[in-house]
């Protein structure tokens, strides 16, 4: 690396310039169990067909997982059931409210232990799993906690009743956080729940069983199975489930949804997206260049609504293009335990394998590729920043969801052009729209197709706010009020 | 309906499909026929083929976008429209039920004041659901952010089989009232009350397209229904479980969104729990927007 910036442009490349020191997060007061089974019926149980856990940053095995057959998932689902006829289910809303507060608060309080798990086990830089993902999870269980006695507010002039059985799966890429946003509204609404995590991140999910047994959660309300799709399958076919939520690939999704042709289970799903983020000329493009930034290199990309593809006005392409470049260089990849690492590592081999496939498709097709000079640490799985120019609307990096730190950029010239390429697209997640213009704002965020649209910000998240797709990108929402639809019966 | 004279002989109606704000008839050349309840030839009437399906959709899709892009005001108002003009045509419509289906006179009145009220009921609703199930949520950054309910797009109908006049409405009103646009199947033993029901919405400055109807047979236009890339949801009443199964399994290619109604009872078709707002809800999508505050530095005061 250059000890001099190698840029005329009068900017601090503090990270071309010298190194930093490292800042790692200690995780000494982490404890982490050499082998996890099952949280069934209040009780942690050993589990069976263990297979090992990696830390993505070092290829290390972090612990063993066990890996549910279909009589475990009995277990579980006869516990929930169990619960739900017994206890949850008539339990006053504003006794249900006080469990959820209290898991809300000892989520807090071990926010540390939870923020250092996410990061060894996901390989999220510690900084989003410490600032974002585990205040949010708790911010989630506050917000239901609320709900769960006033639920005849949520529905006007209707008369609101739990489902019953709520059968989640929830992907590896925020995975406390994506239990909060399950387990959550099920709970508030009167459901009980058999959740089961990702393969590759059920360490968070674990640590919150502990919770939910020290905060004394009846036994049975909350299971959590762990394995992989296998074990999701078993969930999704179960004949005493009222309910499934799924969170992870359309291609999934839609197996999910032929899976339960026939039944009279309820679903939803949150499937994949394929985000634009569109910078009109009028926008803040310093603004703006730290929104792209946020919008896809955020959790190494491993966001559903990423703003993975960049649609730019034309007249102000070139001029933003260098901005970019150059704030893409100071992107520190690395550690994810260092305070100062801004891209962690990629989840999984299998996953650094598809984005590595997706990039070479990128180059074969024409697209110009662009990516920092800095290295990548020898081990782990990593993967550079990397920014496409010349892309056009049929390359693959266009229009599949790589699920990684890559950007596609193409170009517009008038708001209808803009939105007819945002919307030319199977899936309906996510969309940006940068403009100084209220009133822009406004228009385009209407004609869009799809479910968020963030003005003059990214890949902003709250417990009030209803996040779902359109298309593709699955039905029903999670988060705000609108998230307690359904797991509820409305009559 | 008034008898004619004696000598005269009565002209009889072809009864055609609804698509695109025309009266074609079927593509497929294809013909069904209804009898009364005494086994009397009633009318021949279209056998909606595939073709037709496909020919529908491509009309819902082009009509959809300007019907939302109305005012919700515009839009109750040609609900309301539509209501007006069913009342104006009661007769016509309580004759055919009675000469047709073989419905009591009173039960026939009963059914159309239902129907007429259900419509002017909904078209309450359209500038109304947004308000009630939309939201402003109290997030905890500086950011106004507002969710409101859009529709879905382009919906196919499997049309009850009860309750031929008021079993339509309630199938077409919660799904057009926010600016969806419908493709309505009807198999019933009395289709012909469908396509009289066409000309009232076609004269009731309905735009063309966004209510297409078709007669046929369910069985056949069920998979193509759920196999049509173009459409984005699918409604059902009466649906058997292989029916429900059949859809779902077709449906998830595009990931559409599937409602299957229960259907009420006779005797609950005009109650009140037949109609619901929540009945709107699953032809629409939530957006949520963010938008940026100032913040109270800049906006501030003291530099």
């Amino acid at each position: 690396m250059g000890k001099t910036a190698n840029t005329s442009v009068r900017d601090l490349l503090f990270g071309d310039l010298w190194d930093y020191a490292p800042a790692p997060e200690s995780r000494d007061h982490l404890t982490i169990h050499e082998r996890y089974g099952h949280f069934i019926d209040g009780k942690f149980i050993e589990g069976e067909n263990h297979f090992p856990s990696i830390n993505p940053a070092t290829e290390e095995q972090l612990f063993e997982v066990a890996s549910a057959d279909e009589a475990t998932v009995d277990t579980a689902v006869k516990a929930a059931r169990r619960a739900y006829d017994k206890v949850w289910g008539k339990m006053p809303g504003s006794e249900r409210a006080k469990y959820l507060y209290r898991i809300a608060r000892m989520i807090q309080e071990k926010a540390r232990a939870l923020a250092v798990a996410e990061s060894l086990d996901g390989g999220k830089p510690i900084k989003e799993s410490r600032d974002i993902d585990i205040p949010l999870a708790a911010a989630h269980f506050f917000y239901y906690a609320g709900w769960a006695d006033k639920l005849e507010y949520a529905l006007p002039g209707a008369t609101p009743s739990p489902i019953g059985v709520a059968g989640q799966i929830i992907p590896w890429n925020f995975p406390l956080l994506m239990a909060a946003w399950k387990i959550a509204p099920a709970l508030a609404a009167g459901n009980t729940i058999v959740i089961k995590p990702a393969e590759t991140t059920p360490l968070t999910a674990m640590m919150l069983a502990e919770i939910i047994q020290e905060a004394d959660l009846p036994p049975g309300v909350v299971n959590i199975v762990n394995g992989a799709g296998q074990t999701g399958a078993a969930i999704v076919n179960h004949p005493d489930i009222d309910k499934i939520a799924f969170t992870g690939s359309t291609d999934v999704g839609k197996i999910i949804q032929r899976a339960l042709a026939g039944s009279r289970k309820k679903l939803t799903l949150e499937l994949g997206g394929k985000g634009a983020n569109i910078i009109f000329d009028d926008a803040s493009l310093d603004q703006a260049v730290e929104g792209i930034i946020n919008g896809i290199f955020f959790n190494q990309g491993h966001v559903c609504c990423a703003g993975s593809r960049l649609l730019v006005q034309e007249n102000i392409a070139e001029e933003l293009m260098h901005k970019l470049r150059h704030r893409v260089s100071t992107l520190i990849v690395g550690d994810p335990l260092d305070k100062n690492t801004d891209v962690g590592a990629i989840n999984s081999r299998e996953q650094l394998q598809r984005i590595q496939e997706l990039v070479a498709a990128g180059q074969n097709e024409g697209a110009q590729i662009f990516q920092p000079s800095s290295p990548l640490p020898e081990k782990g799985f990593f993967f550079k920043p990397t920014v496409f120019t010349e892309v056009t609307p049929s390359h693959r990096i266009a229009r599949e969801e790589v699920f990684g730190p890559v950007l596609s950029v193409l170009t517009f010239r008038t708001p209808e052009e803009a939105i007819e390429k945002a919307n030319n697209t199977p899936y309906g997640l996510a969309c940006g729209v940068w403009t100084d213009k209220g009133s822009r704002l406004f228009r385009v965020a209407n004609a869009l197709k799809c479910g968020i649209v963030w003005g003059n910000t990214y890949n902003r998240f709250d417990p009030t706010s209803p996040f779902g797709g359109y298309k593709e990108s699955g039905f029903g929402r999670e988060g705000g009020l609108h998230g307690l639809l359904p797991y509820l019966e409305v009559r | 309906m008034a008898k004619s004279t004696p000598t005269r002989l009565r002209v009889l109606k072809t009864f055609k499909l609804y698509i695109g704000g025309a009266f074609p008839r079927t593509e497929s050349g294809r013909f069904l026929q209804e009898h009364n309840p005494k086994g009397q030839l009633v009318a021949n009437f279209c056998r909606a083929s595939r073709k037709d399906l496909r020919n529908s959709v491509v009309a819902a899709r082009k009509a959809q976008p300007g019907w939302a892009g109305r005012t919700p005001f515009n839009r109750a108002q040609i609900l309301y429209r539509m209501a007006e003009v069913l009342e104006s045509r009661r007769e016509s419509f309580e004759s055919a039920l009675i000469e047709r289906a073989g419905t009591k006179a009173a039960d026939a009145q009963a059914e159309v004041d239902a129907a007429i009220d259900r419509l002017v009921w909904y078209a309450g609703w359209a500038d109304k659901f947004v308000q009630i199930m939309g939201t402003t949520n109290p997030v905890a950054s500086p950011h106004f952010n507002i969710t409101s309910p859009e529709p879905t797009g382009v919906v196919t109908a499997f049309a009850p089989r009860s309750a031929p006049l008021l079993g339509l409405i309630t199938a077409i009103a919660p799904v057009i009232v926010s600016g969806n646009a419908l493709v309505l199947v009807v198999e019933n033993e009395h289709p012909s009350i469908a396509i009289d029901l066409a000309e009232v919405f076609h004269c009731s400055d309905l735009p063309g397209g966004v209510v297409n109807i078709l007669t046929g047979l369910r069985d056949e236009l069920v998979p193509h229904a759920a196999k049509h890339m173009d459409i984005d949801a699918i409604a059902t009443f009466d649906a058997t479980d292989e029916e429900r199964r059949l859809i779902a399994l077709e449906a998830a290619e595009s990931v559409k969104r599937v409602h299957n109604f229960e259907t009420p009872t006779k005797s609950d078709w005009s109650q009140a729990s037949a109609q619901s707002p929540y009945h709107i809800l699953p032809f629409v999508e939530f957006k949520t927007a963010w938008h940026p505050i100032e913040s109270g530095a800049a906006m501030g005061a003291k530099y």
